[in-house]
C-alpha cells in the first residue's frame, strides 16, 4: 500500500506539472482529490487494515492529501495569474475612436459678456436691476437735463413708436440709452444707491460693421454722500482691470454728456498695437470704452435729491464692443446673425 | 472742425508740437480725431523760379522751362499751359517723390527723355503734391518766396480734425481752440486787428433793423460797404477755406465763412442793392411763404420760422440759409454785411424741419455767445476794406433788446473737493479759471471764489461746470482712484431674473444653443408664424420712422427671429439644430407702458441623436421637447400638467399646452405647423418650444429637505392593457393615490398583433415604500391587488 501511494503522489504531481489551464486542472482535481478518486478509496479502505498498519498509512495518505491541495492551489494562482496576463494582452482599445458625444449648449456671447460684467460690478456692491426699453421722452430726454431742441439729441438719433400714454403728448420712444433707469431708480428709492442695469437700447442708425440699430448697453450709477470723482476712477479702472487684465493701462479723459457734470470717458490702451498706434485705435493707442461722470446737480434735483447733500457717479456702455475688442470680431451685425459658426466659437 | 495749424499760429504762439497739443485738446475734453499732415514728404521739393520758358524743338504744346532753384539752372519739359517766365513754382528735384494720381501711388522721379530732350525735374501741380485734386496746370507761388526754400518750409502744415461736443460751440473756431491752448499751455492769445477807416456816412441813413420778434432773434449787428469790387479772394484765404472743408466763392462771401471759422460768428452778406426797401425785419415767417435759398431751391417756409425780411418778402432764413435773390455777384458793389444772433431752439428746429443744415444753423444750434456778433462783424468788416476795396460807412448797427447780465458764480475750496475727491488749492482754481479767462474774484479771504465766465462762453452755469474746469485743465490724470467707500446699500436677488437665467443656464445644459435677434421686426414676419398668414396675438406696436420695413413693429413673438435664424442656419449646418432665445416681446397696453415680458422660445431640427460609431440616428420627437420642458419645470420647481394643444402654430394633434397648478396655460410645445415651417423655408419636421416666464411665480424656487428613508423599497412590475383613448396620466393619477406607493416608472408602451385592436398594453414598475416600517410582502400584495382592480374598475384595465 505503501508503494501503490508513492507512485499515485509520484502520478499526481508529473501530471500536474504538465498542466497550463483551469479545464485540466479541474479534470485532475476530481482524478487526484474528488470523491472518486485512488486516493480517497485508499482513505476509506484504510478502517479494514490492522491498526498499526492503518496508521501509518493513514497518516502518509493524508500527507499525500495536503500536499496535493497545496499544489493545487498554488497551481490554481498561476494559471489565473496566467489567464489575466494573456487578457491583459488581448484587450487593446482603439483609444483614438472618437467617445459618445456629450451634447452641450452655449450661451450667447453677449449673455456671457453680460454676465461677466454684472458680476465684476455685483462684487463691488452693484445690484443688477432692469428697465423698460419702451420709454417716455421724459426719462429718456427730459430729466436727464436734455430738454426738446437740445443740440445733444444729435447724439442720440432716436426712433419713434405710434404708442402713447396717457396725456402724455409725446409719442413713446424706444430708449436710445440705458440711461432712464438712473431716473426711475432714483425716483423709486432714497440713497444710498448702486445699480448696473443691462439692457438693449436703439439708435435710428443704418447697420454697418460698426453699427446696429438695436445693441446692448449697461448703465451704472451709484449715489451717496460723498462720492467723488476719484471714486469712480477707482471703481472703472478696478473693473477694467479685471475685464481687460491688470496690466492694460486705463485712463480718463475729459467728455461731455449732458446728464453728467465733470463729464468722462474711459479708454483703455489699445488692445492690437499696445499704444503704438495702429489703425484699430486711429493711431492714437487708446480705445474708448465708455462715458460717464458725476451725475448733474440738475438731474438730482428733478428726482428731489439735494444736490449739496447727495453726489454720485454715473456711467454707461456699450457691450458688444468689449467682445469685440477682445476677440477682434470686425462686424458687429454678427451678434444678431447668430450663424452657427460665429455662436460655437464662445 | 479742420484745424490748420499754421492759422491757428496766427493768434497763439504754441511751443508744443501739433502731436502734443492735438494730446491736451483730447484729454481735457476736444478730442483729437484725427492729424492730416500736409509737405511731410516732400524731401527734394523746393521753390524755383522760372528763367526762361521756349518752345520744344520737337512739340507744339511742349515747352522747355529754364528754372533755378537755388544751385545751377535746370531745364525742363513742361506741359502746363500756365507756365511762364519770372513766377516761382514747386520744383522737385530728381529723387523726389511725387503722387500719381492715377495709380494712387508715390513715384520717385527719375531723369526722363521726353521727345529727345532729357528733364532733371519736374515743376508740380496741385495734385501732384498731394494738396489738391487740382491739376489743370502747375502751382504758382508768391513771388516773395525764395528759390531754393524747401517746400515744405513755405507750405507745409498739421491739419487737427476735431470732433467738438454740442456744449462747446466757441470751439467751433480756431481762436476758440486757441484759447483752450492758451489754457492748457499757458501761451497767450492774440487776436487780430479790427480797426479800419469809416466814411462820413452815417449808416442809420441807408439802412433800419427791426427785431419784431425779440424772443427768436436776441441781437443783429449790421454794417455797410460801398464801392466794393468782387473778385476771387486772395490765395492765402481760399486754401484756409479748402483746408476746413468750405468751397471759396469770391472775396466777400469767403470772408464771411473766413470770420465765422476764425469766430465762430456766422454772418451773412447782401447784395445792398437788391434790399430795395433798406430795411431789414426779423420775424417769424407767415403762412405760405416762400424763399428760394443760395441753393437754389425754393423752401416753403412753416408760420413762425424766423427770417430775415425786408419788411415784405423774406430775404433769408435766419441762422440757417440765405436767399438767392440777395446774394452777392460779380457786379454786386455794396454789401450788407450781417451778425446777429438767435434763439438755438428755433434755429434747430427750423433746419430739422427743413432738412437744411449749414455751417451757421451748426453754431446758432448749440448756442453761441450773444456777445461775439458785434467783434465778428467789425472783423469781417475790416477784411472787406483790406481785400475788397471800397468805404464803410459810419458806425454799425446794434439791435440788442435784452442785454445778457452777467452772474458771478460761487465756486469754494471744499466743493471742488467734494465732487472731484481731490485737494485743491485756492491759488490753483483761481489760475485755471484765469487762463480760461473767467474773472475771478476771493473776497474777505474765505476759501471760495466768485467767477464770472468769459463773454464767449455760455455753458458755463453753476459751480459743478466750474468744477469740471477745474479738473479737465489741471488734468484728470491728477484724479486719484479710489474704491467706493460708502454705505452698502441692501441687496434682495430679483427673482424673475434669478429664474430666468436659471432657465437659461438649464437649457444650455440641456444641449440648446442661445441666440440673441432683434427685437423689431415686419408685419410680413410675425403673419408668416401662422399657417393662414393672419396676425397671431395683439396688434404690434408700430415705428413712426423705422429704419427699414423689416424693422417696422416691435416684436410679439419671438418665434419670427428664432425660426429666421434656423432656416439660415439650415443652409450649411449638416447637425441637428436646438436653439433658444429668452428676451422680451413687447405687448400694447391701455393707458400704461407696454407690456414687455419675458419669453422662452426654442426651435428643433434634424437629429436628436447623431449617427455614430456607437449609436444610431435619432430624430427629434415630442418626447425629446417635453423631456426638456420637465427638465426646466424641476428645476424651477414648478408644477406643471400637460394637454392636447390646439395652437395654430402646431402639427394638429402633435402638441401640447403647459399647464401652470392654478390652470392657467403659460406656453405650448410640439411639432410645427407644415405651413409655418414652409413660410419659413425650414425642414417639415421641425418642433418648437415656447413659455410666457412672465406666468412663471416671481418667488425664488424654494428648497425642501425630507430626511432618507431607512426602510427597504420593494418593486413590483405590472402589465396592463387598457383602451388606446385611456390616457398616462389617468393611470398615473389612480396609482399614486395609493399610499405607501413611492414611485412609477413606466418602462414599455405596446400596440401591435399582442394586444386586441383599439388596445394598448403598458408596462409600470411601481416602487413601494414606508417612512416607518419595512414593508412584508403580504402588506405588499395586497395593495398591488388593490391597484389592479380599481385600475379595472375606472378605466377597464386588464392584467396582460
Ligand atoms: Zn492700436
Amino acid at each position: 500500500m505503501e508503494t501503490q501511494l508513492q507512485s499515485l503522489r509520484e502520478d499526481a504531481l508529473a501530471s500536474l506539472e504538465a498542466i497550463t489551464n483551469m479545464e485540466s486542472l479541474n479534470e485532475w482535481r476530481v482524478q487526484y482529490l474528488g470523491r472518486k478518486s485512488s486516493l480517497n478509496q485508499i482513505l476509506r479502505s484504510l478502517k479494514e487494515l490492522p491498526p498499526d498498519e492503518r496508521q501509518k498509512n493513514g497518516a502518509l495518505a493524508n500527507q499525500i492529501k495536503n500536499l496535493l491541495k497545496n499544489k493545487l492551489q498554488e497551481k490554481t494562482g498561476q494559471i489565473e495569474e496566467l489567464t489575466l496576463k494573456d487578457s491583459l494582452k488581448q484587450q487593446t482599445l482603439d483609444v483614438t475612436l472618437p467617445g459618445k458625444p456629450i451634447d452641450i449648449g452655449r450661451l450667447h456671447p453677449l449673455t456671457q459678456t453680460i454676465r461677466e460684467i454684472c458680476n465684476i460690478f455685483g462684487s463691488m456692491g452693484f445690484e443688477t436691476i432692469e428697465g423698460p426699453e419702451i420709454e417716455q421722452d421724459y426719462y429718456n430726454f427730459e430729466a436727464l437735463n436734455i430738454p426738446e431742441d437740445h443740440p445733444a439729441r444729435d447724439m442720440f438719433a432716436t426712433m419713434w413708436t405710434d404708442y402713447r400714454v396717457g396725456d402724455d403728448p409725446n409719442n413713446l420712444l424706444l430708449r436710445t440709452h440705458t440711461s432712464p433707469m438712473q431716473i426711475r431708480i432714483m425716483e423709486k428709492r432714497r440713497p444710498p444707491i448702486r445699480v448696473i442695469v443691462p439692457g438693449r437700447v436703439y439708435r435710428y442708425e443704418a447697420s454697418d460693421a460698426t453699427h446696429e440699430s438695436m445693441f446692448h448697453q449697461i448703465e451704472g450709477l451709484a449715489v451717496s454722500e460723498n462720492i467723488t470723482l476719484a471714486e469712480l476712477k477707482g471703481t472703472l479702472f478696478e473693473f477694467a482691470s479685471r475685464l481687460f487684465g491688470s496690466n492694460r493701462k486705463a485712463r480718463f479723459r475729459c467728455d461731455y454728456f449732458p446728464f453728467v457734470e465733470p463729464g468722462v470717458e474711459m479708454a483703455i490702451e489699445c488692445i492690437v498695437c499696445n499704444g503704438a498706434g495702429c489703425s484699430l485705435c486711429h493711431n492714437t493707442g487708446w480705445i474708448e470704452i465708455l462715458g460717464g461722470g458725476m451725475v448733474h446737480p440738475n438731474v438730482l434735483k428733478r428726482v428731489g435729491y439735494d444736490p449739496a447733500v447727495y453726489s454720485g457717479f454715473a456711467f454707461g456702455m456699450g457691450i458688444e464692443r468689449i467682445p469685440m475688442l477682445k476677440y477682434g470680431i470686425e462686424d458687429i451685425r454678427l451678434f444678431c446673425g447668430n450663424d452657427m459658426r460665429f455662436l460655437r466659437q464662445f | 472742425m479742420k484745424i490748420p495749424v499754421r492759422w491757428l499760429r496766427e493768434y497763439i504762439d504754441i511751443t508744443v508740437s501739433p502731436r502734443e497739443a492735438a494730446q491736451m485738446l483730447t484729454m481735457s475734453g476736444t478730442e483729437v480725431g484725427s492729424i492730416d499732415t500736409i509737405g511731410n514728404n516732400w524731401k527734394n521739393i523746393v521753390v524755383g523760379k522760372v528763367i526762361e520758358v521756349v518752345p520744344h524743338p520737337d512739340s507744339d504744346h511742349l515747352r522747355l522751362a529754364t528754372v533755378n532753384s537755388g544751385g545751377e539752372n535746370i531745364t525742363v519739359v513742361c506741359g502746363a499751359p500756365n507756365v511762364k517766365k519770372d513766377i516761382k513754382v514747386p520744383f522737385a528735384r530728381v529723387g523726389a517723390v511725387l503722387y500719381d494720381a492715377d495709380t494712387k501711388k508715390s513715384i520717385v522721379l527719375k531723369p526722363a527723355k521726353i521727345r529727345g530732350v532729357v528733364s532733371q525735374g519736374m515743376i508740380c501741380s496741385e495734385r501732384e503734391l498731394g494738396i489738391s485734386d487740382n491739376h489743370t496746370g502747375i502751382m504758382i507761388l508768391p513771388d516773395d518766396a525764395p528759390a531754393g526754400t524747401p517746400l515744405q518750409e513755405l507750405l507745409g502744415d498739421s491739419i487737427l480734425d476735431l470732433e467738438i461736443t454740442p456744449n462747446r460751440p466757441d470751439c467751433l473756431s480756431i481762436i476758440g481752440i486757441a484759447r483752450e491752448l492758451s489754457a492748457l499751455t499757458g501761451c497767450t492769445v492774440h487776436l487780430p486787428s479790427h480797426k479800419y477807416k469809416e466814411s462820413s456816412t452815417l449808416i442809420e441813413k441807408n439802412i433800419s433793423v427791426e427785431i419784431a420778434d425779440p424772443d427768436l432773434c436776441y441781437r443783429y449787428c449790421a454794417s455797410l460797404i460801398t464801392n466794393i469790387k468782387v473778385a476771387p479772394s486772395p490765395e492765402w484765404m481760399q486754401q484756409r477755406l479748402s483746408q476746413c472743408g468750405i468751397n471759396p466763392i469770391n472775396n466777400i462771401v469767403d470772408i464771411t465763412n473766413y470770420v465765422m471759422l476764425e469766430y465762430g460768428q456766422p454772418l451773412h452778406s447782401f447784395d445792398y442793392s437788391k434790399i430795395t426797401t433798406k430795411k431789414i425785419v426779423v420775424r417769424g415767417a407767415k403762412q405760405g411763404e416762400t424763399i428760394t435759398t443760395l441753393d437754389d431751391i425754393q423752401r416753403n417756409l412753416q408760420e413762425g420760422m424766423l427770417t430775415i425780411t425786408d419788411g415784405n418778402k423774406p430775404v433769408a432764413i435766419a441762422g440757417v440759409m440765405g436767399g438767392l435773390e440777395s446774394e452777392i455777384t460779380a457786379v454786386t458793389s455794396s454789401v450788407l454785411l450781417e451778425a446777429a444772433n438767435f434763439n438755438s431752439s428755433s434755429i434747430r428746429h427750423t433746419a430739422n424741419q427743413l432738412n437744411l443744415h449749414s455751417e451757421a444753423s451748426l453754431r446758432f444750434e448749440r448756442r453761441i455767445s450773444r456777445e461775439i456778433a458785434p467783434v465778428a462783424l467789425q472783423r469781417a468788416t475790416q477784411l472787406i476794406l483790406e481785400l475788397a476795396g471800397g468805404e464803410a460807412a459810419r458806425d454799425t448797427l446794434d439791435i440788442y433788446p435784452k442785454k445778457v447780465e452777467k452772474v458771478p458764480i460761487l465756486l469754494s475750496v471744499a466743493e471742488v473737493k467734494r465732487i472731484l475727491g481731490i485737494e485743491i488749492d485756492i491759488k490753483k482754481i483761481n489760475d485755471v479759471l484765469n487762463s480760461l479767462g473767467f474773472e475771478c474774484e476771493n473776497k474777505d479771504f474765505l476759501p471760495q471764489i466768485w467767477a464770472i465766465p468769459p463773454y464767449w462762453r455760455t455753458d458755463i452755469n453753476d459751480a459743478a461746470d466750474l468744477v469740471e474746469e477745474v479738473a479737465r485743465i489741471v488734468g484728470y490724470d491728477k484724479i486719484i482712484p479710489k474704491m467706493l467707500g460708502s454705505a452698502l446699500p441692501s441687496q434682495q436677488l430679483t427673482p424673475r431674473i434669478v429664474n430666468r437665467e436659471n432657465i437659461r443656464d438649464t437649457l444650455v445644459g440641456c444641449g440648446l444653443q442661445e441666440i440673441i435677434s432683434h427685437s423689431l421686426t415686419s408685419m410680413k414676419m410675425l403673419q408668416n408664424i401662422s399657417p393662414q398668414h393672419n396676425l397671431i396675438g395683439p396688434e404690434p406696436i408700430h415705428l413712426l420712422n423705422p429704419m427699414t420695413s423689416a424693422e417696422e413693429y416691435l416684436r410679439t413673438s419671438l418665434l419670427p427671429g428664432l425660426l429666421t435664424t434656423l432656416s439660415n442656419n439650415q443652409r450649411h449646418e449638416d447637425d441637428e439644430l436646438k436653439l433658444f432665445e429668452i428676451s422680451r416681446v413687447y405687448l400694447p397696453r391701455t393707458g400704461a407702458l407696454p407690456d414687455e415680458n419675458d419669453m422662452l422660445a426654442a426651435v428643433f431640427s434634424g437629429a436628436r441623436i447623431k449617427k455614430h460609431w456607437l449609436i444610431d440616428e435619432k430624430p427629434f420627437g415630442f418626447f425629446d421637447i417635453k423631456g426638456i420642458v420637465e427638465t426646466l419645470a424641476n428645476r424651477t420647481g414648478i408644477t406643471i400638467n400637460f394637454q392636447n394643444s390646439t395652437d395654430a402654430r402646431l402639427y394638429p394633434g402633435r402638441g401640447a399646452d403647459i399647464i401652470n397648478s392654478s390652470g392657467v396655460k403659460i406656453g405650448i410645445f410640439g411639432e410645427i405647423h407644415p405651413h409655418i415651417a414652409k413660410n419659413f423655408d425650414i425642414e417639415l419636421t421641425s418642433y418648437l418650444l415656447e413659455i410666457d416666464l412672465s406666468r412663471l411665480p416671481c418667488v425664488l424656487p424654494e428648497k425642501k429637505y425630507h430626511a432618507l428613508n431607512r426602510y427597504p423599497a420593494v418593486i413590483r412590475d405590472m402589465a396592463i392593457i387598457v383602451d388606446n383613448n385611456i390616457s398616462a396620466a389617468e393611470i398615473k393619477e389612480i396609482v399614486l393615490g395609493f399610499s405607501l406607493v413611492n414611485g412609477l416608472k413606466l418602462f414599455d408602451l405596446y400596440t401591435g398583433k399582442q394586444v386586441p385592436e383599439g388596445k394598448k398594453s403598458l408596462a409600470y414598475r411601481i416602487t413601494y415604500q414606508s417612512s416607518n416600517h419595512t414593508l412584508t410582502d403580504s402588506e405588499v400584495n395586497k395593495i398591488h391587488q388593490k391597484i389592479i382592480s380599481k385600475l379595472g374598475e375606472q378605466l377597464g384595465a386588464t392584467l396582460r
